[in-house]
């Protein structure tokens, strides 16, 4: 028996366009090439369509969504319709103003990346002076009574600082901690020979991340997530292809994750021309990897088939070329060797130059 | 940190919400979500600040036509683990 998907949580990518331009950017390498940013209404309409849809959950990102001049109207949208609101932001560019403007109108939560604990660091991995800044806006999260997560990603060369980065967090007073290791797709796996860590340094930050979940339990909730590359089994990538996420890209394609338009042979529908509920339902994408039907051995006879769904379709394309393929991560996959051999490459200290992407918040701003 | 004695409210990142589909309340907080059954959502609803521990299982009690002393260990254990999940603050 399948449970009918539903969708509870709504990523709305507002923009591509970012003053920080990270290592491990989670936008498409080709952001650039993409059509012009949803107007105003037509996001308003796709947060309506996405509550009739089941969704309670909505994420406000991008790229950076400070750069829309219509945050405040979104925010409202959102709040009407009873959404929990998270702005996932860098913090810039953001004044103390605005964060209070949109806190009265709603906002639930503020998630803050920062990049390490110290300014140099930190801005060599975001290719921008932000640290400072940072802690700045953190401290106006805090001070104006919104929650505030602080996300790290974690990579080769701050794995060794979770220590430092706990210290911070309290210091902050985050209600969330989000310790989360860089996952090896686009800007990540491009630049995958400077951030993938040791497997002993990142189980040396596993352990100091579960001694601080313990010693703060109830005051700070602390996320630890491993890299795929270091498990053994593939997680379930967004909880199955098409079952609980739904993504939509600034130019306005109704995705299943951050990454699945990048996938060769398949086709995405826009909010533009289709009603949301129809896209999710009966779209050609959404449905390419819902259910068992598409996976090839040994997925198909597997136990774990309806745990972690054939794990990621984004890795499995860009490490194979073959979106249907097992996720390599699997010790089971027949192309597991390309993790291995990944893992055995690592040498630390970093010796590798980073490859950025274009900074973009000074493009002209396109509206729809 | 909870007992009768407490008045707990939930956390500023927790939000109640109805949900249509499930007819349900869901707790929400970043990233995540509970749905709770009917008597949850009750115990939740009374975490305003206002109500001490013992008034939450005095009301309890009188809507399901409980005694006291029977609804009070299951709502204090039901409040600490939403209490770990650091979704409810105490207020003095």
């Amino acid at each position: 028996m399948t449970e009918e998907p539903r969708p509870y949580t709504l990523i709305a990518e507002l923009t591509y366009r970012c003053p920080l331009r990270c290592v491990y950017c989670s936008n498409p390498l080709d952001y650039t090439r993409h059509d012009a940013e949803l107007d105003t209404a037509t996001w308003q309409r796709v947060f309506r369509e996405a509550e009739e849809l089941g969704v309670v959950q909505l994420n406000l990102t991008g790229g950076e969504p400070l750069v829309r001049d219509d945050l405040e109207a979104l925010v409202t949208a959102a709040r009407e319709l009873d959404l929990y609101t998270n702005l996932i932001t860098s913090g810039i560019p953001l004044s103390r103003a605005r964060l209070e403007r949109v806190r009265d109108l709603g906002l639930d939560n503020v998630q803050i990346s920062i990049q390490d604990v110290r300014a140099a660091e930190s801005d060599r991995i975001a290719g921008h002076r932000a640290f400072d800044r940072k802690l700045e806006v953190a401290g106006w999260v805090k001070a104006l009574g919104l929650p505030l997560t602080l996300n790290v990603v974690l990579h080769r060369d701050n794995l060794d600082h979770v220590v430092d980065v706990i210290a911070l967090a309290e210091r902050l007073g985050a209600d969330r901690l989000e310790l989360a290791n860089t996952q090896y797709l686009g800007w990540a796996l491009l630049n995958r020979a400077a951030l993938l860590p040791t497997r002993e340094q990142l189980e040396r930050a596993r352990v100091v991340a579960a001694e601080a979940r313990q010693r703060l339990r109830g005051r700070m909730e602390v996320l630890f997530v491993v890299p795929d590359y270091y498990r053994d089994v593939p997680p379930a990538c967004m909880d199955g292809w098409g079952r609980r996420f739904l993504l939509v890209s600034p130019g306005g394609l109704a995705l299943p994750c951050h990454a699945a338009h990048t996938l060769a042979g398949l086709t995405f529908d826009n909010v533009k021309d289709r009603p949301l509920a129809e896209i999710w339902k009966h779209s050609d994408g959404f449905n390419a990897f819902r259910g068992e039907g598409w996976m090839p051995e040994p997925c198909r006879s597997c136990d774990r088939r309806v745990v972690d769904f054939g794990g990621c379709r984004c890795q499995a394309f860009q490490l194979t070329g073959r979106a249907h393929a097992t996720d390599p991560v699997c010790g089971l996959s027949p192309d597991h060797q390309l993790i291995e051999a990944a893992r055995a490459a690592v040498t630390a200290p970093t010796t590798v130059a980073f490859r950025y992407r274009a900074p973009t918040a000074t493009a002209p701003h396109t509206l729809g | 940190m909870i007992s009768s004695s407490t008045r707990p409210r939930l956390a500023s990142k927790a939000r109640l919400r109805f949900d249509r589909k499930s007819t349900r309340y869901m707790l929400l907080y970043p990233e995540k979500g509970l749905v709770l059954n009917p008597t949850s959502a009750d115990i939740l609803k009374l975490c305003t600040g206002e109500h001490t521990v013992a008034a939450i299982v005095q009301q309890l009690a009188e809507k399901y036509s409980k005694d006291a002393l029977e609804v009070e260990p299951e709502v204090v254990a039901f409040l600490r683990t939403i209490a770990d999940r650091g979704l409810l603050q105490d207020v003095p």
